[in-house]
């Protein structure tokens, strides 16, 4: 699994290692019972606090992506379909909302946004 | 859990110069950067901390004991780094390292060699001819070698290339594996260290003004930037110093969301450094 860390993004690096290692989980890169590295390790590993690893650990496991056994580590959580899907349609989200932005910042219209999506979603078909 | 280190309402009085009751707390597990500008009260509070100098008021514990009724016990379970060399500058290392080593209770001569081989000190130089990063490698090799459980730093990084001072992010994050180990130290410069840092205290004039976790600091602190209108109908409310320039201004701001959804486009938000931060807090009352 690789988790790679901006300091300049404006998105806290709690978060993107979230990110991170529920896309490895989604993707399959990470697999169900799969230990991970301590919060201690990974904080070494990626040079930032160990405060920022534990939140995200906490994050994730408040999210259902993984667990903790007291003295033994932490793995990845059996994973539920309907988790799965609604953290990609999150993103999805994500996404659409930078569109909608980037559209209204040039003053593109509601219509003219649904259109430009409709060809687009088409188009692959 | 009793905090590895703990200062209450600290006090040192000098002539043009006084350390007003300095609050902070250090939980076993975690770093703490304490910054701050030159003259700020910096290595007043660590050499406090040491007993190297009589404080006016206030209280330090180290692992929960009183810093001077056990000193001796308390220096033995502490490494320390200082700004400015200690040591006899006309002997070699190995001699130096033979008059310190017998001080300590739990003297580890194996942890010793190793970091020597670590940080390629060589034994038979004298103290005079080690470079500046030498002296504060062989300060921290004598610092790690006795089973330190606190290890407190004065401006290590100060005046060391951008090469040594990544070899002593790797060293403290190594050390931080051990979940009972603390780490406090000094800057003002704010340096590559802050990146492992986790807890940030910030002192200015004497006085603490903030101490919190680094990742409060960096998720809600903000500096904005925006038309000079702005400023004139907020009448600088929440602005923690402002710099003003011919075209905008730019601000620092404790929580930076509200100012987001006040003002919208009209200004632009970005992660401060904490050395933004410690230049617009040292600004404050100048400007704002």
């Amino acid at each position: 699994m690789d988790i790679v860390i901006s300091n300049s993004s404006e998105k806290p690096i709690y978060e993107q290692i979230t990110t991170q290692i529920k896309d490895a989980i989604i993707k399959g890169v990470l697999k169900e019972a799969e230990i991970l590295p301590s919060i201690r390790s990974l904080a070494k590993e990626l040079k930032i606090s160990v405060i920022t690893t534990k939140r995200a650990y906490d994050e994730l496991e408040r999210e259902g992506f993984i667990t903790t056994v007291p003295g033994k580590g932490t793995f990845v959580a059996a994973q539920n379909k309907d988790l799965l899907r609604e953290s990609r349609i999150r993103i999805v989200e994500e996404k659409l909302i930078e569109a909608v932005e980037a559209a209204k910042s040039i003053g593109l219209s509601l219509d003219e946004l649904q259109e430009m999506l409709k060809l687009l979603y088409e188009e692959d078909d | 859990m009793e905090p590895i280190l703990e200062i209450k309402n600290l006090r040192k009085e000098f002539k043009d110069f006084s350390l007003k009751d300095i609050n902070l707390t250090l939980e076993k597990g975690f770093i703490m950067g304490f910054i701050g500008p030159n003259g700020a009260g910096k290595s007043t509070t660590i050499k406090l901390i040491l007993n190297l100098m009589n404080k006016d008021g206030g209280e330090i514990k180290i692992f929960g004991k009183d810093n001077i009724v056990y000193e001796r016990e308390v220096k033995n379970r502490i490494g320390f780094v200082l700004d400015e060399s200690h040591y006899y500058e006309e002997i070699t290392v190995q001699e130096m390292k033979s008059i310190i080593a017998p001080f300590y209770e739990r003297w580890d001569e194996g942890a010793f060699k190793k970091y020597v081989k670590d940080f390629g000190l060589s034994m038979d130089k004298k103290i005079k001819e080690l470079s500046k990063g030498m002296k504060m490698k062989f300060s921290l090799a004598i610092a790690l070698s006795h089973n330190a459980e606190l290890l407190i730093m004065d401006e290590p990084t100060s005046g060391l290339d951008p090469v040594v001072r990544s070899e002593l992010l790797d060293i403290l994050s190594d050390l931080m594996q051990d979940e009972n180990k603390g780490v406090f130290f000094s800057t003002h410069i704010t340096s590559d260290l802050d990146k492992i840092a986790d807890y940030i205290t910030f002192i200015n004039n004497g006085e603490i003004i903030l101490s919190t976790t680094k990742d409060d600091i960096m998720e809600n602190f903000g500096l904005i930037k925006g038309p000079k209108e702005l400023i004139r109908s907020n009448n600088s409310n929440g602005f923690i110093g402002i710099r003003e320039n011919q075209y905008g201004f730019e601000a620092l701001v404790q929580n930076k969301e509200e100012f987001r959804k006040l003002y919208g486009d009209k200004i632009v938000v970005e992660k401060p450094t904490l050395e933004d931060i410690m230049v617009y807090y040292t600004r404050r009352g100048i400007n704002a």
